[in-house]
């Protein structure tokens, strides 16, 4: 076991783990954030994706030994600080869940995705988004939330009207 | 009309409702005034509490449930509060399954609205002195428009509660509908994109252990010796011991890896050294010799579920006839939450199950009878279920968790890896169709369709005889559903060929199956007979909703439109849990194989909750069906699954998503399902439209469509 200090969602947080512990055990276990789900165990499905330093990440391939107390790590429950993102607000708009277990990696990947490229085509939305499976087969509604989410951000940054 | 205590209801634990931030939906604690049947609770705040006896695992459940109720009620939605059904026989039949929930739900949480509405009525004009006409119920009120006074329901819930319950209270008229039928949003989704909501996997229960499985790697297996030198070296391993897994049809011996945490349970679990004594399972798990079966089983007659004409003599004479065999692998369901459990046996036999499971009732039976407690002596919390399609109907990961909890003392969390949900099933059974048919003056007029394979009612119920055709055939190809008018003769027959793989329903069970034998083999009939494959189906399809169907799927999917070479669409129909869907997806010949351009799918569930939500669950489908047609199955190779993980088991991702479109027909008949119905038509027609883009006919699924040799 070893002691490790973490900046979780901007909150310090200390853990007395085991080296290998990936960081989605350590953040749904330890620090009692269960929006990061468990799907595959081998970076397969994206449902453990979080952001580390602003980067998508496979929390279940993250061992926290890897990560220092430096390294920003945000998960779902950080993305909107305090209120809903406009990202998240699309997903509602959109009614983009079903069962709903895997949009938290989804919306991380989505996240990213926008923030590296705010205006993304179709092709780059296949390509940030394959990683991420959703079972019950929501991906039409996921693009058109990236789509809606991407028009929005623009909008407020210009501070110009409803579209 | 009774009053009962409210403290049985809603998660325990600090879990409230399905979030995790108790404030989002708060569960009134005031002792309630009013039960009308033992769904709705309306307490003397005003609160409205519905106990909903169908599970959501993406389904939309919660939302459709407290819509029947609300629009009787005559109050908003968000004026619901749910709270889950814990299977208790008070609340009835629990299991999301069948696409049932507003076909068996829609009269019984109506009728209730309907009741509470006119008790609260009756009593607001009787405080009044009014006469009842005068008086409407309107916005979680009892008003008297012309003196424009009214009464909140929480203050007329005690004195209606004294009332007779009115047996047969007026229902509204489907035109004055403010909820059904319209998009409303789903009030689950904020918790669903916040990370707050609770599934199974996010339970926490004080003192809980935490247990990983090694199962038997041929599903049947006995252990044979365990080595468990190196999986006690890991730190957090407290235990390990040998545990067992109930399937319906069979139990199997496991071992039990228990830490204190999950982390530890995993490493535990794969330093773990068993030997294990298979019996026979390398020649009885395997998929090869069982399919080699079921072409056996093609060459000989079946039993018989239904025939009409002489098919036998009539096919022998026929001039212009085809025959052909279909095949549909067997599939894992794979939800992206897999399967687990929550389970404390207490010091003094009482249990409490906190659980992603589609029944409440189903596991309750099977908690009951497995640990020989009787029903009062058991609580059970239905969580959120990330993704089910079956697979969490079928209880063994729970009574694993029964297992391990009663052995411990303790509470104690059992979790599957993706390996286990892909290894062990159970599995969408494979099946084969044979197909026999023949058409007469260009019209298809001779049909047979020999289904073929292991029978979930068999392995599951145990309830087939060796000389019965599986009853379920009737809801899925059975021409009392399907509809076709073969008029010269047609027939429906079965052979079980069994198998010790286990199987179960998966989304919209046997059609999934038998929806590509009938559907590609209607369109290569059609091709005989020289018939657009359109006309040739309206031709033996006089049945107005099918009709209709087929007839708003050309107009929307621009069937007639003249495609370029190397393109071409296909159609498929079919009709399963009361809702007909048909599908024409639009392929253009890609390199060696073909490329999806479009799919439209239309829908006919009669009266629906929300349009929108019909819609979310036929967009499921397509893309569950094209899965389902085009990435893995599930083999078995000498007792061993030859897939473990989402990159042997694929299933579609976004960049394989093609565009889709969804129309709805009104029918305005009785409500069918949504959930599974637009499943099966996707994977023939996109057979069929790869037959019109290449004239390549498939027959077995799943194929590689980048190469369509």
């Amino acid at each position: 076991m070893a002691v490790y200090n973490l900046s979780l969602n901007g909150k310090k947080v200390k853990v007395d783990v085991e080296p290998d512990m990936p960081l989605l055990w350590v953040i749904r276990d330890f620090a009692d954030l269960k929006g990061t789900k468990f799907g595959c165990g081998m970076a397969l499905c994206g449902a453990c994706t979080i952001h580390l330093n602003g980067q998508p990440a496979r929390a279940c391939q993250t061992p926290v030994s890897s990560v220092g107390k430096n390294d920003k790590i945000t998960t779902i429950e950080g993305i909107g600080e305090g209120k809903l993102s406009i990202i998240q607000k699309a997903w509602i708009e959109e009614q983009v869940p079903q069962c709903g277990y895997c949009q938290s990696g989804q919306i991380m990947s989505a996240a990213a995705l926008l923030k590296s490229n705010p205006s993304p085509t179709d092709a780059d939305i296949d390509a940030a988004m394959s990683g991420n499976l959703c079972r019950c087969g929501t991906y039409d509604r996921i693009r058109k939330a990236i789509h809606r989410a991407s028009d929005e951000m623009k909008v407020a940054e210009k501070g110009i009207g409803q579209r | 009309m009774k009053a009962a205590g409210f403290t049985s209801l809603g998660l325990a634990v600090g879990i409230s409702g399905f979030t995790r931030d108790a404030s989002l939906k708060k569960i009134a604690p005031a002792v309630l005034k009013l039960e009308i049947n033992p769904f709705i609770i309306i307490d003397t705040t005003g609160n409205i509490t519905l106990v909903n006896p169908r599970p959501d695992m993406g389904q939309g459940s919660t939302q459709a449930v407290p819509s029947l109720l609300a629009e009787e009620l005559e109050v908003s939605l968000e004026k619901v509060l749910i709270v889950q059904s814990d299977g208790k026989g008070k609340y009835g039949s629990q299991t999301s399954g069948g696409s049932s929930s507003v076909r068996e739900l829609w009269m019984p949480i109506r009728k209730a609205g309907a009741a509470a509405r006119e008790m609260l009525t009756i009593t607001a004009a009787k405080r009044w002195n009014l006469p009842v006409s005068e008086c409407v119920a309107e916005d979680g009120k009892i008003w008297h428009k012309a003196s424009g006074k009214s009464l909140p329901y929480g203050e007329l819930a005690d004195d209606a509660s004294k009332l007779e319950i009115p047996k047969e209270p007026k229902l509204k008229d489907p035109k004055d509908f403010k909820i059904i039928g319209k998009y409303n949003k789903r009030l689950d989704v904020p918790e669903r994109v916040t990370g707050k909501a609770v599934y199974g996997l996010d339970v926490d229960v004080p003192g809980m252990v935490y247990a990983a499985i090694v199962h038997s790697p041929m599903i049947h297996g006995k252990v044979a010796s365990i080595d468990d030198s190196d999986t006690k070296k890991v730190k957090g391993v407290l235990q390990v011991i040998k545990t067992e897994r109930t399937m319906p049809h069979r139990t199997s011996e496991a071992v039990a890896v228990v830490a204190t945490n999950w982390w530890a349970a995993l490493k535990g679990k794969r330093a773990l050294k068993v030997n294990w004594d298979n019996g026979d399972s390398a020649k009885t798990v395997d998929t090869a010799s069982y399919f080699a079966a079921t072409y056996e089983a093609a060459k000989k007659e079946g039993v018989n579920f239904e025939e009409k004409g002489d098919f036998g003599v009539k096919y022998a004479n026929a001039k212009d006839k085809l025959e052909s065999h279909y095949e549909t692998p067997f599939l894992a369901h794979a939800p992206i939450e897999p399967e687990n459990a929550v389970v404390h046996v207490k010091d003094d036999g009482n249990v409490e199950i906190w659980a992603p499971i589609q029944g409440p009732d189903w596991a309750l039976r099977d908690v009951c009878g497995y640990l020989k407690v009787k029903p009062e002596q058991v609580k059970i919390n239905v969580t959120l279920l990330g993704g089910a399609f079956g697979r969490k109907a079928y209880h063994d990961f729970l009574l694993e968790a029964c297992h391990i909890s009663k052995e411990l003392k303790k509470p104690v969390k059992v979790i599957w890896t993706r390996e286990d949900d892909i290894t062990q099933g159970p599995y969408r059974p494979g099946m084969l169709s044979h197909m026999q048919g023949f058409v007469e003056d260009g019209k298809i007029t001779g049909f047979h369709h020999h289904a073929i394979g292991e029978s979930i009612v068999g392995q599951v119920f145990k309830g087939l005889k060796d000389d019965e055709a599986d009853p379920w055939l009737s809801e899925e190809i059975s021409t009392g559903n399907n509809k076709y008018q073969f008029g010269t003769a047609s027939k429906v027959s079965w052979t079980n060929v069994k198998t010790d793989i286990p199987v179960v329903w998966w989304r919209s069970v046997y059609a999934s199956n038998f929806g590509w034998g009938q559907e590609c083999f209607v369109d290569e009939l059609a091709h005989l007979a020289k018939k657009d494959p359109l006309k040739a189906r309206l031709e033996i399809l006089p049945d107005e909703r099918f009709k209709k169907v087929l007839e708003t799927l050309a107009e929307k999917a621009n069937w007639n439109e003249k495609l370029p070479e190397g393109s071409g669409k296909g159609i498929a129909v079919f009709k399963s849990f009361g809702s007909i869907s048909a599908c024409c997806i639009t392929v253009s010949k890609k390199d060696n194989g073909v490329k999806i351009d479009k799919v439209v799918s239309v829908i006919d569930c009669g009266y629906y909750v929300n349009p929108d939500n019909v819609k979310a669950q036929t967009e499921g489908n397509i893309v569950m069906g094209i899965t389902a047609a085009i990435k893995d199955g599930i083999t078995f190779t000498n007792g061993i699954c030859d897939q473990t993980n989402y990159h042997q088991f694929n299933v579609m991702r976004m960049n394989e998503a093609p565009p889709m479109e969804i129309h709805i027909v009104d029918s305005g008949a009785v409500p069918g399902g949504v959930g599974e119905p637009g499943l099966p038509p996707i994977a023939p027609a996109l057979g069929n439209a790869i037959f019109a883009a290449t004239g390549k006919r498939l027959r077995k699924l799943p194929f590689d469509i980048n190469n369509i040799a």
